[in-house]
This record gives C-alpha cells, sequence and structure tokens, in this order.
C-alpha cells in the first residue's frame, strides 16, 4: 500500500497523519482525563460524559456569537472566556447530577451504567430541541486560523496547535492538582479505602461531588477544544464515548500517565491507518491491538507497584 | 469523656453488642479484652460510624455520637485506628498524616507529631506501603492523632507487630496521653500489652461485659481463663 508513493511524499504523510492524530489525542486526553478520574474515585461508568462535552461545544458557541453580536472589538479572545464558562457550567450540571442521580446509585455499577445512559439521551434530545438537529459551528478568530508550514509538503495546522498547548497546560495542572492539592489528596484517599477516608476526617460525599464535579468540568473544556476542529450537533459526543473508554482502560484507570500514553497510542494509531486503509478498518486493526494487549495486560499499561 | 448506655450494634437479626455500658474517663486508658469473635472489632467499627448501631446512647463530652457520619465523629473528637492499620498504602507518610488533617483545616503537620515518630520524619516520601508492619502501626497512629482528637479509639495495634516493638508501642500510647491530656480505648488479645498500657482492664463476652476491674486488681489468671480458647 506504501508503492505508489515516494519516500518523501511518505514522510510527509506521516507527519501531517500523526499532527492530525495528536489533536485527535488532544481530545481524547481531555474527556479521558474527567472519566478517568470519576471512575477511579467513584466507580462510576459515566454513559453521559459524551454529552458532557458537547454541552461545553454549545456553551463555547453560544459565547463566540454573543461576542460577535455585542463585541466584536475583542471577539479575538472570546475562546478564554468560552474555555472558562464552559468548564462551570459543565461542573456545575456535574454537580447537579451528581446530587439528584448519581450518589443514590453507588456499589450499583449497572444500574449507574443505565442510568447515566438514560441521561445522555435526554440531553440528546434538550440539545436537540434547544439548538436544533444541525450541526453548528463556530467562526474561528483571525489568529487560530491558517496554517504553518514546516516544509513544502507538511503543514501545521494553527488552531491544532492551540488545542495541544491547552490541553498539556490542563494536563499538567490536574496532575498537580491531583498530587499537592488538598482535594486531590483527600480525592486519592477516598480512591484507596472508602470507609478509612471517611475515618480519618474526611468528607467523602463533598469529595465525591466535587470529584464529580471536576471530571466534568474537564470534559467541558474538552468541548470548547472540540469547537475548533468539528462541528457540534446533538448526537457529536457519542462519537467519541466509546474510544474514550478504550483509552481509560488500556492505560489502567488509576494512572493518569497510562492514560495520556493510551491516548497517544490509540490516537496515532487510528489516525495514520486512516490514511491507508478504510476508516473501519483502522478502527478494527486498533481494537484488536488492544484486545490483544489487553489480554496480556488485564490492569493496564501503568500500574503503581506497592506492597498492600 | 466517652460515655456508653445500653449500646446495641447488630449485623441483621444478629446482635454482637449487647445493651453495653461503659464510661471511659478523661485521660484514662481502657484494654478491652476478648477472644476472636465476642466482638471487639465490632464495637470499635460502630463507635467511628463505620457500622451503625442499633441502639442506646454514645457520647463523646456529652455530644451523642449515634447519628453522626464517620467525619463528622472526628470533628467531634473521635480518631481511630483500624485493625490491620489500613494505612493509604499508594500514598507517601506525608501525605498519610495530611489526610488525618482534614478536619482540623490545617495545612502543615505540627512537628511535635514527628517528634513521637521520628521514624516517620526520616521517611516522610516513602509510599506508606513501603513501610514496614510496625512503621505503618506508627503512622497510622500519626495519622489519627493529626486530628487533634480528645479520645483515640485503637483495634488490636499490637496485631502483626515483633514483641520488642510492642513494649515500645505501650509506653508510647502513655507518653501521648500524658502529653496531649488524651483518653484512649484499646482493644487486644495480647494481655501482657493491655497489663502494660491500660489503667483499667475490660473483658468481653459475647458482646457483654463480664470482667471490669483497674489494672493493679487484674489477675492475669482470671483474664487468661477467658481468653483461652
Amino acid at each position: 500500500m506504501f508503492a505508489e508513493y515516494s519516500a518523501s511524499e511518505l514522510t510527509s504523510i506521516f507527519a501531517m497523519q500523526g499532527f492530525a492524530g495528536l489533536i485527535l489525542f488532544s481530545v481524547f486526553v481531555l474527556m479521558a482525563l474527567g472519566l478517568a478520574i470519576i471512575f477511579g474515585q467513584m466507580g462510576v461508568i459515566n454513559m453521559a460524559h459524551g454529552e458532557f462535552m458537547i454541552l461545553g461545544a454549545y456553551v463555547t458557541y453560544i459565547i463566540s456569537n454573543l461576542f460577535a453580536d455585542y463585541l466584536p472589538v475583542i471577539y479575538d479572545s472570546y475562546f478564554f472566556v468560552a474555555m472558562i464558562v464552559a468548564f462551570f457550567v459543565t461542573a456545575a450540571l456535574g454537580a447537579f447530577v451528581e446530587w439528584a442521580m448519581i450518589r443514590h446509585l453507588y456499589r450499583r455499577p449497572l444500574d449507574t451504567l443505565l442510568a447515566t445512559w438514560g441521561l445522555s439521551l435526554i440531553l440528546q434530545q434538550l440539545y436537540r430541541s434547544v439548538f436544533g438537529a444541525r450541526e453548528v459551528g463556530v467562526t474561528l478568530p483571525d489568529w487560530l486560523m491558517g496554517s504553518y508550514p514546516v516544509t513544502d509538503l507538511v503543514e501545521v495546522p494553527v488552531n491544532g496547535l492551540f488545542v495541544m498547548g491547552l490541553t498539556i497546560v490542563i494536563t499538567v495542572g490536574v496532575a498537580l492538582m491531583m498530587q499537592k492539592s488538598r482535594l486531590g489528596k483527600q480525592t486519592r484517599a477516598v480512591v484507596q479505602n472508602r470507609p478509612m477516608a471517611a475515618a480519618v476526617g474526611i468528607n467523602t460525599e463533598k469529595v465525591d461531588r466535587m470529584t464529580f464535579a471536576l471530571g466534568c468540568g474537564i470534559a467541558g473544556i474538552a468541548g470548547s477544544a472540540f469547537t475548533m476542529i468539528g462541528s457540534t450537533g446533538p448526537t457529536s459526543g457519542q462519537l467519541y464515548i466509546v474510544d474514550t473508554f478504550l483509552v481509560v482502560v488500556f492505560g489502567g484507570a488509576s494512572s493518569l500517565l497510562g492514560t495520556v500514553a493510551s491516548a497517544f497510542t490509540i490516537s496515532q494509531a487510528q489516525s495514520t491507518m486512516e490514511f491507508f486503509l478504510s476508516g473501519s478498518m483502522a478502527k478494527v486493526l486498533t481494537l484488536l491491538f488492544v484486545v490483544g494487549i489487553l489480554m496480556l495486560r488485564p490492569q493496564g499499561l501503568f500500574t503503581l507497584k506497592v506492597r498492600h | 469523656m466517652l460515655q456508653l448506655n445500653d449500646y446495641s450494634v447488630a449485623y441483621g437479626q444478629s446482635t454482637i453488642i449487647d445493651g453495653m455500658n461503659l464510661t471511659l474517663k478523661e485521660n484514662e486508658i481502657i484494654a478491652i479484652l476478648g477472644r476472636n469473635g465476642m466482638g471487639k472489632t465490632t464495637l470499635m467499627k460502630s463507635l467511628i460510624g463505620m457500622i451503625p448501631s442499633k441502639g442506646g446512647t454514645v457520647k463523646l463530652a456529652d455530644k451523642e455520637l449515634s447519628p453522626l457520619k464517620s467525619h463528622e465523629r472526628v470533628s467531634a473528637g473521635l480518631a481511630f485506628v483500624p485493625q490491620g492499620r489500613m494505612i493509604f498504602s499508594t500514598m507517601t507518610v506525608e501525605e498519610n498524616i495530611e489526610t488525618g488533617l482534614t478536619s482540623t483545616g490545617e495545612r502543615h503537620i505540627p512537628s511535635d507529631l514527628y517528634s513521637i515518630f521520628p521514624v516517620l520524619d526520616e521517611m516522610k516520601h516513602r509510599r506508606g506501603g513501603n513501610l514496614s508492619g510496625g512503621q505503618q502501626q506508627q503512622l497510622a497512629i500519626a495519622r489519627a492523632l493529626a486530628s487533634n482528637p480528645d479520645v483515640l479509639i485503637l483495634d488490636e495495634p499490637t496485631e502483626g507487630i515483633q514483641p520488642s516493638i510492642i513494649k515500645d508501642m505501650a509506653k508510647t500510647l502513655k507518653e501521648i496521653r500524658t502529653q496531649r491530656g488524651l483518653s484512649i480505648l484499646v482493644s487486644e488479645q495480647v494481655l501482657s500489652f493491655a497489663l502494660d498500657v491500660a489503667d483499667r482492664i475490660l473483658v468481653i463476652e459475647k458482646g457483654k461485659i463480664v470482667l471490669d476491674v483497674p489494672v493493679e486488681e487484674a489477675d492475669q489468671e482470671t483474664i487468661s481463663k477467658y481468653l483461652s480458647v
């Protein structure tokens, strides 16, 4: 399949597809971070995570329209405002959902699966009623348009670079928060031993709510980033949820580094193979590869080694 | 300090602790002895709120604890060192102690904690899971003390620990009691340790207190009879 390309063309193809893969990687990482935090903390599989992401995307869309209508002078900076608002709106919805639904279903993993799936359908219909079935897109500000030519054949889109930078900042931020902040330490204690964490004085219910809100908030930021690389529709989130689960399981649910590494592997494999094969064939190969690895290492790529 | 009145705990229909009355005075150390399955751990776990109680009252400095959740009991002044230590094994020694600070709102570990357990200061940055049994026990006690309790409850602290360290531990617990003026309730199977550490010895059998004596009057033989299988 490589025969019809010259060596230099192949290099450029790999570079460009690799870069396209990096943008996919960014969305995966942001989505998977939220999912992994929630799953690791509460054992809740949040099927509505994709819809939380799309909520972030719709918020970004609304803010960009508001800026275009009322503040066209500073339209260039709408994205930063949108990102922050998206975080807080999705986090608030997350906290509400945890309070109204999830906390009644702890220790019933299959029920949470079903309940959050139902939630995802409700949210999809809500988006359809409010924003219409048609996909919406935002107009990117000028400084995010265009691409940066590296060589004659290789061009790197500016928005992709921006999304990647954003992902790195957020990932490092989350990692630092989990390691250093009080909420992070309390979360890790609850993950390890919930009754004992309560017995040393940690309010586990509050930690649960904060963690769920944080996971959803990060999905909201992922949604903001998503508006730059795709258009937003009521069901766009669904396309990502399966892949994101794959990333979380493959990386080992308790390891942030594992999540990043597995998101990288899966997105790059996907993106590079998609150029040469059909999209579904690429998916089949990726899935086979992941299944194979998980048979050898059921705990995922990375785990912590200590005595228990 | 801690007062139990007609206190009962049950798993479903089977009552484990049955109408227990117990008063732990200020600055007192009580050791509860009893064979396996007599309800020591159940009592301890229910005091910290891991298992709900079925009837009666439990008061800490006149505050009723029964309706409170675990973390609220910690804020009220109770601290717990569980059987098997249950430290957070993937977190560092320092982080483990910091989890105990939650209810106080403090950010930094008070230095006198490290002066009680100097070995923890040396191992600050090691993961809790990689410590030896005795060190983990010290860590569990330090974590409990971090919440600045009035009453400390320990469930079989000597389990799986070498005899030489058991002696040290009795000494340390008594020192902590004097330094901080707290009351201690400890459940035990090792009689020598109980005699070493306690002011008063209780023996429970089938969820009831069958013997209650000051340590000076405790007769080893009588107690051993209760403990032998």
